[in-house]
């Protein structure tokens, strides 16, 4: 009995140690949030003055190369200007989105700015209500037709990049024909897209390509996932293609589902969004992504001087937007670094165009006219010639692609999505 | 008492446990609370072991994510009638010990019923009556998709817990398909707001506040619902039935019509969720729209006891926590990821949950026993 007295009593002890403890916790809590409540009170007579504050909208955290992309380039550009930040994520598709962009206004945010293309909307609606902030937001198309003063889109032309990455990938194709790997005519490339959207279509065709002007016997094979984001699916497309005889890798789709794929099988790959060299240090060769801090610099660079910002801005090679990661030599052919600058430079000075209609055949024939949908509508009505002095227009008329032709030479191997 | 020699030479465990008759309800919420504060405490040291960060900083950060201003207030208040209209959903079918695990696939089939009125409807019929199609369609919708499991485990026995997993995902698959029928671009999977300027079949705001609506249905349900499990006879059938389908049986209940009947109810309720979400909410769909609520639910309707009063308390404890958990990720103060966030919300409910063990069984330690026997 006495046992079991002794036992009650040390447990009375620990619980109410534990509750003096937590109480004080909340305690320190409550005082804390009041705390929090005056710093908010003091950001926004801050904010009268003079500090910009830049909130920001994540789909998902730093473990998706996509959104660690924006995240990068917003600390980079913030630090850089002195603008204080706040971050929201993960933010989903929804009113989530919404109500961050709410909260964001609510914080005192004079900019606020969402990554992904399914936020578009709940941007806009927070942008209809709160004119007296900016709202920008990446890979959107609705801004040049909704004409709202204070909500922007941006995108890149990440094409030039592609296919910048494609000429890294055709030398590798090249390479291995001479080392005598496999014969000319079996230059197949494998590609994991996402889906049957122009942004896929537009990047997967560049990178084409781009591969094909080194290598002229280049083929590929597209297998789509069906998501943004689903590592096992884009790793089950990467093996499906290299089973299927692809001899070189590349992806358009956020997860390292394909890189990895490609380090077990020993095929290169060519990455997106950001190296995989430290995953895939034998097989990744180069990887194109968009830098944003340009972007963010120069939507800061308006706010601070009073400028209107541009309804759809398409950041370029020149910009600093569309930037290629080190090229590992380990992985890559001889000479792929100079072959790179060396078209770089030419597409910089409009010498060269990623969709020159000479280089490329739809359906036998050579492009000579095509209306895009560059105005979103629900029914997809194509609207805009896009087509002018033997080259396709990419990023012209919006930011967001819209390069949608199924050209020769790219098999989609499942194109529901 | 006479042992037989081998019986001796076993060693006893050191305790054992040993069900507690009832327990009266201040000493109940003694633990709870009890395990509330140690579930705090063991967070802060863990947050401060583990990343070094203040855990001081992280509960402020919490308390500011869920309450820290008007709108989060009351967005919180929102959540938390949307995630306790699911709890209330599952609890009849489970109080039946039906393991409906499919409350996600039928919310998801209520958001797919409500968006296809929205596109269809709009503009076709008066707004009165496109409110009514959207909510039979939802009502419908998610009562079929609890159906189908609920007439296979009434006439064939089979496997309900299987079951409606299964159809978690023809549901999901299905709100992808048509998340990408219905894209605003080609080849995408975005629908965009439905009706964004006209608002059409968008629950109305009450006084200039769009949450009240939610919030007001969910309380009028929460007040059903208790009186339905408790007062009808439905209520003490299904009882009857989760504790023994051969009592049931012998007292003359029709096991087969309570189980369909139940399972209906509860799909039909998840539904009526389903609808909530996207014409009170998001006014669109994604595959991400019912946000885990179905699973989410089960813990509420189970740390609840199955009751719906205390259920407005466990989903509020639960939104609270994960609401104050997208801050703690957020903060720019805190160098922690919103996976973090997800570890301290898991241990402070594996805290509450785990309490209950000590509400319904007691340990008795060896020497105690031995203590017995020899009375004995």
């Amino acid at each position: 009995m006495k046992k079991i007295l002794a036992i009650v009593l040390a447990l009375v002890m620990l619980f109410a140690l534990a509750a003096c403890g937590a109480t004080q916790d909340d305690a320190n809590t409550d005082s804390a949030n009041a705390n929090t409540d005056t710093e908010n009170a003091g950001a926004d007579t801050e904010e009268a003055g003079d500090a910009l504050k830049f909130g920001f909208i994540y789909l998902h955290d730093q473990n998706s190369t996509y959104d660690r992309n924006f995240m990068e380039a917003a600390k980079a550009a913030c630090e850089k200007l002195g603008v204080e930040y706040v971050e929201k994520v993960p933010i989903p598709e929804g009113n989530e989105c919404y109500e961050a962009a709410i909260d964001l206004v609510n914080q005192g945010c004079d900019i606020i700015f969402a990554d992904s293309f399914g936020h578009e909307e709940f941007l806009l609606q927070a942008a209809e209500e709160h004119p007296e902030v900016e709202f920008c937001h990446a890979t959107g198309t609705m801004a040049h037709t909704e004409k709202l003063a204070n909500f922007h889109n941006a995108f890149a032309s990440i094409y030039e990049g592609r296919y910048l990455a494609g000429i890294a990938a055709g030398m590798k194709l090249n390479e291995m024909i001479e080392n005598g790997e496999f014969k000319p005519e079996e230059a197949k490339i494998g590609y994991v897209g996402a889906y049957t959207y122009a942004e896929v279509i537009s990047g997967y065709t560049s990178f084409f390509l781009g591969a094909r002007s080194v290598c002229k016997t280049a083929t590929m094979e597209v297998q789509f996932t069906g998501s943004w984001y689903d590592e096992t699916a884009e790793k089950n497309a990467a093996e499906t293609l290299i089973n299927r005889g692809c001899k070189l890798i590349s992806q358009h789709a956020d997860s390292m589902g394909a890189p990895t794929a490609c380090e077990d099988a020993g095929v290169p790959d060519v990455s997106y969004n950001g190296s995989t060299l430290e995953a895939c240090p034998n097989t990744f060769i180069v990887s194109s992504r968009i830098n944003w801090e340009p972007y963010f610099e120069y939507v800061i660079g308006c706010v601070k001087e009073g400028k209107a910002i541009d309804t759809d801005w398409t950041g370029t090679i020149s910009t600093g937007s569309v930037v290629l990661t080190e090229v590992n030599e380990k992985a890559a052919a001889e000479g792929t670094v100079e072959a790179i600058a060396e078209a770089q430079a030419k597409l910089v000075s409009g010498e060269l165009h990623v969709f020159d209609t000479s280089t490329f055949t739809v359906e036998g024939k050579e492009l000579t006219s095509y209306l895009a949908d560059v105005d979103t509508d629900d029914a997809f009505t194509p609207d805009t010639e896009v087509i002018k002095d033997g080259y396709f227009a990419e990023s012209e008329f919006r930011s967001a692609p819209y390069f949608d032709v199924a050209i020769d030479g790219i098999e989609r191997l499942n194109a529901m999505f | 008492m006479v042992k037989s020699p081998t019986e001796k030479k076993v060693r006893e465990p050191l305790f054992h446990i040993v069900k507690r008759d009832a327990i009266p309800w201040w000493k109940a919420w003694l633990i709870r609370i009890a395990a509330v504060l140690i579930a705090l405490v063991v967070v802060a040291v863990i947050t401060l072991v583990m990343t070094g960060q203040d855990p001081i900083e992280m509960y402020k950060a919490m308390f500011d994510g869920a309450v820290g201003n008007s709108t989060r207030t009351w967005n919180l208040l929102q959540d938390t009638a949307l995630l306790l209209i699911v709890g209330l959903a599952v609890t009849p079918a489970f109080k039946m010990r039906f393991w409906n695990i499919g409350a996600q696939g039928q919310i998801l089939v209520g958001c797919l019923a409500t968006t296809f009125c929205m596109r269809t409807f709009t503009g076709k019929v008066p707004t009165a009556v496109l409110f009514i199609l959207m909510i039979a369609f939802a009502l419908i919708a998610g009562a079929v998709w609890a159906l189908i499991p609920g007439i296979f485990k009434a006439y064939l026995n089979t496997n309900e817990t299987l079951f409606t997993l299964m159809m978690n995902y023809i549901a999901l698959n299905l709100v992808a398909f048509f998340c990408f029928r219905w894209s605003k671009n080609s080849g995408n999977d975005v629908i965009g707001i439905i009706n964004r300027s006209s608002k059409t079949g968008w629950m109305p705001d009450i006084a200039g506040n769009k949450f009240l609506l939610n919030i007001i249905i969910v309380a009028v349900i929460t007040v059903a619902a208790f009186v339905y499990l408790k007062y009808s006879k439905h209520g003490y059938e299904i009882s009857v039935v989760g504790e023994s389908e051969n009592t049931a049986r012998y007292i003359g209940i029709n096991v087969k019509h309570v189980i369909i009947r139940t399972v209906l109810i509860s799909g039909a309720l998840c539904g009526l969720a389903g609808f909530l979400l996207v014409s009170g909410v998001h006014h669109t769909l994604t595959t991400d729209v019912e946000g885990g609520r179905g699973f989410t639910a089960i813990i509420v309707s189970w740390m609840a006891h199955f009751n719906p009063f205390y259920m407005i308390l466990t989903s509020f404890l639960i939104v609270f926590l994960e609401k104050g958990a997208i801050q703690v990720a957020s903060a720019k103060n805190l160098q922690l990821d919103d996976n973090f966030s997800d570890i301290v919300v898991g241990i402070i409910i594996l805290f509450i949950i785990g309490c209950e063990f000590f509400i319904n069984y007691r340990i008795k330690f060896k020497s105690k026993d031995k203590a017995e026997e020899a009375r004995e």
